[in-house]
């Protein structure tokens, strides 16, 4: 049955369904359970999560909750009182904002390099570009401190933003990217009518490199939004501290508080469900790309 | 062609930046950490070097030996269900008759994306043994009858983090090998199915071993990425005894808590060590597979 069906499954995809009806067998009654059950696995310590936040202390103590309360304001209340949440929150999307920025301009600008210009040492100097993503990064750590602290930038955003400018993965994305997607000609045709080599990086390079940042940027987000060390001990003042740094600082001050702490970890994880639903498709095509360069 | 020549230079300028920033925010630190790693800087009064008295403590430093100890248990208890169970899935999710693909693979991708501290914070409350949510499903059910204390035991709390650590990351590898799937070619199926080969013929003998260099590639990040384990289990805690501090926890906590920060740049340079170590033997190992076939 299969076999035949091959050719016209290449053919037309979509029409699949009507070519073929699976009869229910029990193996695949079992798969879809399995599937199921795996999702609920998933799913469920965030359903727990929210349900939880809406109850009083007494009541998350005492019973199994499956429904939702009624007290999610007061434990909102309790939390806001002490840790500033939703400054957190500001605090991330500036830090975030402005590192993506950083990085995906950046990345585009050496994968372009790397990639259209026949320098002498390109090939050394792009080995080093990979060497640096082998360094774990807790390596110099406490250099960085120091480093930091001499600098003056201890309790600023610089230590956190400007190391974005060097992304080694940013660039080898991007470098693949303009190897295939950005044409010799174009860059000529430019030259040829006098645009200057930044003129072209802007006015042709990028925009052409644009599905590319596209799934650069929506890795860097995820991954400096969740950013949590460097933060931590960069930051001392509540007022400048992202998410992640406040919600650690949430569970080490509300340690029987459980309400106001459920209510904290709600507010991180709902705009990343948001986000996340918003542009899955988005976020698994790009994993699959990024796996396929890799 | 001169034209092109003389615009080779600009190159220069574009990676320029790239160069200059890893050398102020990557490399500077990076040997400035070695340096620091001989004095006895404790954040307060300026660094005196000592030799190599760090490195002799952190010889004997049995904390740092259960560090290791633990991050390795962590590791292997999470990485081996973790990578079965993102192949399988990945297998049944690439076969043509699954309906709701796309909603599967979101859902078991989505704990990945989840800011790691949120999660350690999310799996401490819910395994909490009084208040925690785990406790009153059990003890609704009949399987337990009092609660147990996860916590208190090494090794449910080494479990624990464990199971969250594989929960957070097998949608990731299990994207990673749909990938590597989708990129065997169609025909080969086709002849295989003409030959009359069985499902588990199939898997066994043409997309297991197609799908060996990305196995390895998941292998060689898994085992770096487990070896720097850190936010969620800081935030489920210590466990009793230690027994869930990983290397990279030892080190802050070495480093940012107790203020022993010219130590903590010993034990950064060990872990390295440790991760450089095996990143070596496993490419050596890929390597040695290769070769076989």
């Amino acid at each position: 049955m299969e076999i035949q069906g091959n050719k016209q499954l290449t053919l037309h995809m979509n029409g699949r369904r009507k070519i073929f009806k699976f009869k229910p067998t029990l193996g695949k009654i079992l798969i879809y359970f399995i599937l199921i059950l795996i999702a609920v696995i998933c799913l469920l310590p965030f359903y727990s999560m929210m349900i939880t936040s809406t109850h009083t202390n007494s009541e998350i103590s005492r019973k199994l909750l499956l429904t939702p309360g009624t007290e999610f304001m007061n434990n909102y209340e309790r939390l806001i009182h002490t840790v500033p949440i939703w400054r957190g929150f500001i605090n991330s999307l500036f830090i975030t904002i402005t590192s993506t920025a950083l990085n995906l301009y950046f990345s585009a600008l050496a994968g372009y390099g790397f990639s259209k210009f026949d320098f002498k040492g390109r090939n050394i100097l792009f080995l080093c570009v990979l060497g640096t993503m082998m360094i774990p990064s807790q390596l110099g750590i406490i250099g960085f401190f120091k480093l930091m602290n001499s600098f003056h930038m201890l309790n600023t955003y610089w230590p956190i933003i400007l190391p974005s400018i060097s992304n080694a993965f940013g660039i080898f994305f991007m470098k693949q990217m303009a190897d295939s997607s950005v044409p010799k000609e174009i860059l000529e045709a430019g030259r040829i009518d006098g645009c200057s080599e930044v003129g072209i990086f802007h006015k042709l390079v990028l925009p052409m490199l644009m599905p590319a940042v596209a799934t650069l940027g929506i890795f860097s987000f995820i991954g400096k939004w969740n950013d949590f060390l460097t933060p931590m001990i960069i930051l001392f003042d509540n007022d400048l501290q992202p998410l992640p740094v406040m919600i650690a600082s949430v569970k080490s001050q509300f340690s029987t508080d459980f309400g106001a702490m459920y209510v904290g970890i709600v507010i991180s994880v709902i705009p990343i469900l948001i986000f996340f639903s918003i542009i899955s498709k988005k976020i698994i095509s790009g994993v699959t790309t990024g796996a396929l360069k890799g | 062609m001169r034209n092109a020549i003389n615009k080779s230079r600009y190159g220069y300028y574009f990676v320029a930046p790239f160069f200059i920033t890893f050398l102020i925010f990557g490399l500077a630190p990076i040997i400035y950490s070695l340096y620091l790693s001989f004095t006895n800087w404790d954040g307060f009064t300026d660094p005196v070097n000592i030799g190599f008295a760090n490195y002799e403590r952190l010889i004997h430093d049995s904390f740092f030996f259960k560090s290791i100890f633990n991050t390795f248990i962590i590791w292997i208890l999470s990485v081996i269900p973790q990578v079965s169970l993102a192949l399988a899935l990945a297998i049944i999710l690439n076969e043509r008759f699954i309906r709701g693909k796309h909603f599967f693979r979101a859902v078991f991708y989505f704990p990945h994306i989840v800011t790691p501290v949120t999660l350690g914070v999310l799996f401490f409350l819910i395994f909490d043994w009084q208040t925690g949510s785990v406790n009153k499903v059990l003890m609704e059910l009949g399987i337990i009858h009092a609660p147990v204390n996860w916590f208190n035991s090494p090794w449910l709390s080494r479990i624990i983090v464990a199971m969250v650590t594989m929960w957070q990351y097998f949608g990731l590898n299990m994207l990673i090998f749909i990938a590597g799937l989708q990129a065997i070619p169609n025909e080969l199926y086709e002849a295989a199915e003409i030959d009359g080969a069985s499902r588990w013929k199939i898997i066994t003998k043409i997309t297991l071993p197609l799908l060996k260099p990305v196995l390895m590639f998941t292998f060689i990040t898994s085992i770096i990425g487990g070896l720097q384990l850190f936010d969620g289990p800081l935030m489920i805690g210590n466990g009793p005894d230690n027994s869930t501090t990983t290397m990279v926890m030892y080190l802050y906590q070495t480093a940012f808590k107790n203020f022993n920060y010219g130590y903590g740049a010993a034990v950064a340079y060990a872990i390295f060590f440790i991760i450089l170590i095996f990143s070596l033997i496993s490419i050596k190992f890929s390597k040695l597979n290769k070769v076989e076939q």
